[in-house]
């Protein structure tokens, strides 16, 4: 097991180091820093005193492991625009997106893995049918679009749900938090619920598909000829199978919920890193799309390492393999 | 079925059952799907004759009159024109609006999609015929491709290259060549040890045109299929960051743009301005995977009884 | 003699878009108190429809349209779902084909044994506990309490199959239904479990069904035959009569198919043609097209008869 973690462990290394390369490449070799640092006025002993001051005199390979060791203390620039350490900057941003992510994976969880196990179960009811073409169109729908129309009905026309921020936040373990207020959790839910969409679709396609297959099996039948409710052959036999390609996905794709949230933080104005870092890259803010960046790259790789391991966890088969 | 006996028709002539024909006549086989393929012929044939049907250039800016802002669905305005869909801030008529933004995201989503499917499928034909350290150096990149979502990538090359038409499909071609090359790999590999391949090698042929001429063209129902949805999601893609307002410019704006420019307008109820361009998108991207689902289920031979 | 079993002009059809599967098609037999009736066919042959038929397990587009299966003295056709579960794994048990694939991978052995056990009786975790222990020395497991705490895959084949033997015995049923549960494990393996089964079922009283396409494995184990083409039963009879007299023609070919020591030398005969399509049956006898007797009367699709004391048979020409 520990062999195993250890081989991951210097796989998601290896990643990072490629991905903090091609962040420093893409951002520092193809853009000139300088251009935006210095006055357009500046002469050129200012500008290349400023070039000095940078480092840009120096070979790039040498640049980059400035870089990689400033990243490595947790210096990586300050935001032009706010002044402040961008690091501090993207992590005061992040538990807004965080909460956004993880209430949009609840939702997701809480409100598609009951409607996968519905329609696997009973492939050909209406209600089935009904529920595959909900997740077809979840699918297809533009994110930003279902927002703009949540904001229509439930903020302008109806006047239920307020349409942008976070509300009112309360303090747990030391940040902020929308939804331990009734007003943050009033915030919150569209936010999540469009951020979920996607999600929920892909669940109930997971949960179908997975519910299907393992009716078909033989330890099924064999757990039906066993005389077991048709609750303990669903809830156990088939949903603990259906389980680890569920939680495997669902895992894997808070990852990318996080980068989607982008998308919704701007429909929204939830002032996450999304938003952030959409604003960034407008005012070209070369700092803070750095942090944002190697942030979100590495939250991605660690997510990753945290889902290969639950799966471990949850497939004997998996756990011991990896143990030999 | 009939009960009445009929007379017997005279024998048609015996139609021969080309793999062409019996696709057509399978994809017929779903309504929907048909339904679908009418659909989106009809707005690629809106978007490809815009300046003709379109009661208005919306580029124009010496035809609008700024007092025709925000007009609703169906209001003359001041030009005469009859706005059905009403205007935006500057007094554009949306359905010309929306006409000619289709335009711009048909463009870039399939143009987007071409070109990644060119990259892809050369890369991935190469990956499964050279094998060694040259698969295992394509398929690494297309791993870490894929293990990032779409917009995060999208969102990192245009952090790098900027705004514009180009980088955009730029951003989207890098972000979709590894679903090409994952498909074409996973194809040519099977393809690989059929015999018409072995064959051709023992006749020596050059490798390129074993790869193009005998392994590319067993290879394309599956190309066929992703390159239909890739291109429902380019759209997206393109709405989504141009949304954003890292695509396309503010002077030719692509369904995503005008969408974000109706979004401040809608908060005072003024809807129809991101509406119904989030309509046309809607409808775009739905009827292109309705066809790419049917494309998947007719051409899969997995799923053939 | 007490019938355990008695089914009579089962019918299970399935309704598929491209027809009616006539799978099982008017079959009938009988089992007594601890004996061994072996159920023997091609595969599409109808026999493993008809075990599920008879542990009232037939999915989706098939269902029993006619018969009845008298389980001691009960209609097993005429119950509803609930009276159905609870004979199943209790009254009735099952064994599949593929060890391999009948226990849940992801459930360790004693999950998927004490919840059997607590599926029919309201006993303590702990007294299940010990049920499935002692079901797994039974049928030879030896530490039966480390190997509770294990999971699937750490067993062999054989091994597994001993496991679901285990399961399919821990209610000591009156009937199990084996569907060839021997065929996927090695030769040796095959002869333990069989001998044990024999040994179990005289034992306890347990009647058994056991299916297979292997004349030489009933030909050790059953006590009865039925052979069955094309959903029906074409002969049934004692065992030791049946094989040394076949009176069908489809019997007399299968075994002049197995190669066997006294036959050394002479050429194995097989029967020509193919399974026929159960979408599409040719009328009259179904083995017409395959029969070396077949003449014009077999286009009149022959009865099940009794034409010798003991010995029924679907043939209007047997081998008399």
């Amino acid at each position: 097991m520990s062999l195993y973690l250890l081989r991951r462990l210097i796989q998601a290394v290896g990643v990072m180091a490629v991905m903090s390369l091609i962040v420093f490449l893409g951002v520092f070799a193809i853009g000139d820093p300088v251009d935006i640092l210095i006055a357009p006025d500046a002469d050129q002993i200012e500008r290349e005193r400023a070039i000095i001051a940078l480092g840009l005199d120096k070979p790039l390979w040498m640049q980059y492991l400035v870089f990689l060791g400033n990243a490595l203390r947790g210096d990586l620039g300050r935001s032009f625009v706010f002044n402040e350490p961008a690091l501090q900057l993207i992590m005061g941003r992040m538990p807004a997106t965080l909460e956004l992510a993880l209430g949009a994976t609840i939702m997701a969880i809480i409100i598609g893995l009951p409607l996968g196990l519905y329609a696997g179960l009973r492939p050909n009811g209406a209600i089935s049918k009904a529920i595959l073409a909900i997740s077809i169109l979840g699918f297809s729908l533009p994110t930003f679009w279902v927002g703009l129309m949540l904001i229509m009905v439930f903020a302008v026309q109806l006047g239920w749900l307020p349409s942008t921020g976070r509300g009112e936040t309360a303090m747990l373990f030391g940040l902020r938090w929308s939804f331990l207020t009734q007003d943050g959790l009033a915030h919150l839910i569209m936010p999540a619920t469009n951020l979920a969409l996607f999600k929920i679709s892909l669940v109930i396609r997971l949960t179908r598909a997975g519910v299907r297959e393992t009716m078909l099996m033989d330890y099924v039948k064999f757990a039906r000829a066993k005389g077991l409710s048709p609750a303990r052959v669903t809830f156990v036999h088939v949903f603990k199978n259906i389980l680890i390609p569920v939680v495997t996905v669902v895992g894997l794709e808070l990852g990318s919920t996080i980068a989607f949230s982008v998308v919704t933080e701007s429909v929204f104005a939830w002032p996450g890193m999304g938003k952030l870092i959409i604003d960034s890259i407008n005012v070209l803010d070369r700092p803070v799309i750095v942090a944002y960046l190697m942030t979100i790259v590495l939250m991605f790789i660690t997510i990753n390492l945290i889902v290969d391991l639950t799966y471990s966890f949850l497939d004997p088969r998996v756990r011991l393999e990896s143990k030999g | 079925m009939s009960t009445t006996a009929l007379p017997a028709p005279a024998p048609a002539p015996p139609r021969v059952e080309t793999p062409f024909r019996r696709f057509v006549s399978e994809f017929c086989e779903s309504k929907v799907a048909l339904g679908a393929l009418v659909v989106f012929t009809l707005i690629a044939l809106a978007a490809i004759f815009a300046p003709w049907i379109s009661p208005q250039d919306p580029y124009d800016l010496g035809v609008l009159d700024i007092m025709d802002g925000r007009l609703e669905p169906g209001s003359v305005g001041a030009t005469g024109i009859t706005h059905w869909l009403g205007t935006d801030d500057q007094g554009r008529d949306m359905l010309s609006g929306i006409i000619y933004g289709l335009r711009i995201s048909l463009i870039v989503g399939a143009g987007s999609a071409i070109i990644a499917c060119l990259v892809g499928a050369s890369l991935g034909l190469l990956a499964a015929y050279a094998g060694g350290r040259t698969d295992g150096a394509i398929m690494r990149l297309v791993d870490l491709q894929l293990s990032f979502p779409a917009i995060l990538a999208a969102l990192m090359i245009l952090a790098f290259l900027g705004k514009g038409v180009l980088n955009v499909v730029i951003a989207l071609v890098i972000v979709e060549w590894a679903y090409y090359a994952r498909t074409v790999r996973g194809t040519a590999l099977v393809e690989r040890r059929r015999e018409y391949i072995e064959a051709a090698q023992c006749l020596a042929l050059p490798t390129h045109r074993i790869l193009f001429r005998h392994l590319l063209p067993n290879c394309l129902p599956p190309l066929i299929v992703v390159g239909t949805m890739q291109v429902a999601r380019a759209i997206a893609l393109e709405a989504t960051l141009s949304f954003l307002g890292l695509g396309v410019p503010i002077t030719e704006p692509s369904l995503g743009l005008l969408i974000a420019n109706g979004y401040e307008y809608m908060l005072s109820g003024k809807y129809w301005i991101s509406f119904y361009p989030g309509i046309a998108l809607l409808i775009t991207i739905v009827s292109i995977n309705l066809v790419g689902d049917q494309l998947r289920d007719v051409l899969n031979p997995r799923l053939k009884k | 003699m007490s019938l355990t079993l008695e089914v009579r002009d089962l019918r299970t059809h399935f309704f598929t878009r491209a027809g009616v599967v006539k799978a099982v098609d008017g079959v009938s037999f009988t089992v007594a108190r601890g004996k061994v009736l072996g159920l023997v066919g091609e595969s599409g042959s109808g026999k493993t429809v008809t075990g599920f038929s008879i542990l009232g397990m037939v999915d989706e587009p098939g269902r029993i349209t006619g018969g009845s299966i008298l389980f001691q003295g009960r209609d097993l056709a005429t119950l509803s779902e609930e009276e159905m579960r609870h004979l199943r794994g209790n009254r009735i048990a099952m064994i599949f084909q593929d060890p391999m694939m009948t226990l849940n991978p992801v459930l360790r052995i004693d999950t998927q044994m004490i919840e059997t056990v607590q599926a029919h009786e309201k006993t303590s975790r702990e007294e299940a506990r010990q049920r499935s222990r002692d079901a797994l020395g039974m049928v030879g497991i030896a530490s039966p309490d480390e190997r509770l705490k294990s999971y699937p895959h750490q067993f062999s084949g054989g091994m597994r199959q001993r496991v679901a033997i285990a399961i399919a015995l821990l209610h000591r049923p009156d009937l199990i239904v084996a569907d060839e549960p021997t065929t996927a494990l090695d030769v040796t393996i095959q002869g333990q479990i069989l001998a044990e089964v024999q040994k179990l079922a005289a034992n306890t009283g347990t009647a058994l069904i056991w299916i297979t396409h292997d004349l030489s494995v009933v030909a050790g184990l059953a006590d009865d035959i039925a052979v069955m083409y094309a959903g029906r039963v074409v002969e049934h009879g004692l065992v030791d009569e049946v094989l040394d007299r076949p009176l069908h023609p489809y019997t007399h070919g299968l075994i002049g198919s197995v190669p066997s020591r006294n036959k050394r030398g002479e050429p194995l005969r097989q029967i020509p043609g193919m399974t026929p399509s159960m979408l599409a049956l040719p009328q009259g006898c179904a083995f017409r097209a395959r029969c070396p007797r077949a003449a014009d009367e077999c286009l009149v699709e022959p009865e099940l008869r009794t034409i010798l004391p003991g010995r029924q048979v679907r043939c209007h020409r047997p081998h008399l």
